[in-house]
């Protein structure tokens, strides 16, 4: 379908070979980085955050800097029109006319869909509450893709909060698009995945099992991706206290797994994985956070220039 | 046909046939029908049909449906037929039907989708994603309603 042009919504708006290409100008873009600094000359992007953000807002910031272009934040809300109670879709008019492109996150589902109908300029998704965010997906999947040489064949787990995590979610919808040979969803009962990602993987036939315990698959897996669970999830604080323990990543727990297996994480972690695992081969999320740059490089050239 | 007519004919309105058995009071509601509003109208339930088994009829003198109020009955009587009686006879007949996409009747039961926030101009789109049994998504936030979801809201509105 090609990319120019395009919203960046949700990860499903895109099919294999869209992110395949994606996977190839990324690859560019480590190996030959300057190549494309001039490439988005001119063009302005704007980042509007309506929600914490450290490593999407910076690394888009850093992405369009070092495709030549510029950027300018809508900053903190406290000091922004949002304060005086200006709507969601006036602020989107104002950047429509000020930018190329805008990224948005915010806590209301269905804001950056909302965005795209009312903005000329491309919209992309950095996060809309529990939904979707599907640049950390495409990170997610360009770091298998990177790290194990493709993603098809493999045992792929995502473990943590998997009802609320947007980008436990996005992955998940993300791996539909390719074949792994067994996907498993490890979570408290409580926070397994909504009945429409449930959908979806029924959908794209998907070899999957939802499972409370880590232990249960730990030896057969070739990728395990990490997410927090959070306290406030909870209703009862004493039921997360019972769970905690059952989700944290420790030299223990990877006893049983296998040589070159690797350790994902969307990052920021807080204590769901032990500080000894860093260490370990296992452990790459601080490369694939790495890799969040040159991914929203690639994106940002292909739906500005093609 | 009705072996004997437990109400007679109406002379103008609308008559609301084949609804499932037990609906037509939900039916009723959503037509926004207290009684008060002055119509004549005839609500006949559990009677015999060929087609259904046993069926609910409403009979409304003076009253002619808004395309929304068709597609309202639609969603939770999908087997219903809606009569336009003029002078004593149905002049027309016709089946409801499911639209693909359903604007502005319902709410989406999830509380943070960007159209619960009355301060954004933003309409409520669903897609249809099964008709029987009923199962719509939210096109903005991908929420997923359920038959009884949208029977609930609509019992409820």
């Amino acid at each position: 379908m090609g990319f120019k042009g395009r919203d960046v919504l949700s990860i499903l708006d895109f099919n294999r070979e869209d992110l395949e290409t994606l996977f190839k100008v990324a690859d560019d873009i480590k190996a030959n980085p300057f190549k494309y600094s001039e490439e988005l000359k001119g063009a302005v992007l704007a980042t509007a955050f309506f929600e914490p953000s450290t490593r999407t807002r910076l690394s888009f910031q850093t992405a369009i800097l070092r495709l030549g272009g510029s950027y300018i934040d809508l900053g903190e809300i406290e000091r922004s029109s949002i304060a005086k109670g200006e709507n969601i879709a006036d602020t989107v008019k104002m950047l429509d006319s000020y930018v190329d492109i805008i990224v948005i996150r915010h806590r209301i589902e269905g804001t950056a869909k909302f965005a795209a109908e009312i903005a000329e300029s491309p919209v992309i998704n950095a996060g809309d509450g529990r939904k979707h965010h599907p640049t950390q997906a495409m990170i997610d999947l360009y770091s298998i893709h990177t790290f194990k040489g493709g993603i098809d064949g493999l045992n792929v787990a995502v473990m943590g909060d998997l009802k609320y995590g947007r980008a436990a979610t996005s992955l998940i919808l993300g791996l539909t698009l390719f074949k792994p040979k067994a996907l498993y969803l490890i979570s408290p009962p409580e926070l397994r995945i909504r009945p429409e990602v449930m959908e979806y993987l029924k959908q794209a036939k998907v070899n999957f099992i939802e499972t409370s315990k880590l232990e249960d698959c730990i030896s057969e897996l070739d990728v395990l991706y990490v997410t927090r669970i959070q306290k406030e999830r909870f209703p009862d604080p004493a039921e997360y206290e019972k769970v905690r323990g059952s989700y944290r990543i420790t030299l223990e727990t990877l006893k049983e797994a296998k040589d070159d297996l690797i350790i994902l994480h969307p990052l920021p972690k807080v204590g769901e994985i032990d500080l000894k695992v860093d260490k370990t081969k296992h452990a790459k999320y601080f490369e694939q956070a790495t890799l969040g740059v040159p991914v929203r490089m690639a994106l940002l050239k292909l739906i500005t220039r093609g | 046909m009705e072996k004997e007519l437990l109400v007679r004919k109406i002379r103008e309105g609308t008559v609301i046939d084949h609804i499932p058995a037990g609906k037509a009071l939900t039916v009723f509601k959503i037509l926004g029908l207290t009684g008060e509003e002055g119509f004549t109208i005839a609500v006949v339930m559990n009677v015999e049909s060929r087609k259904l088994g046993k069926k609910d009829i409403v009979k409304i003198e003076g009253k002619f449906l808004k395309p929304s109020e068709v597609d309202k009955i639609a969603l939770i009587a999908p087997t219903a037929t809606i009569n336009i009686v003029r002078n004593y006879e149905v002049v027309t007949k016709r089946r409801v039907e499911i639209p693909d996409e359903i604007i502005n009747i319902l709410k989406c039961i999830n509380p943070n989708c960007i159209t619960n926030k009355s301060n954004e101009p933003v309409s409520s789109v669903f897609k249809v994603i099964s008709k029987r049994p009923l199962k719509l998504v939210c096109k903005y936030c991908d929420e997923i309603m359920t038959e009884r979801d949208v029977i609930k809201q609509l019992a409820a509105t």
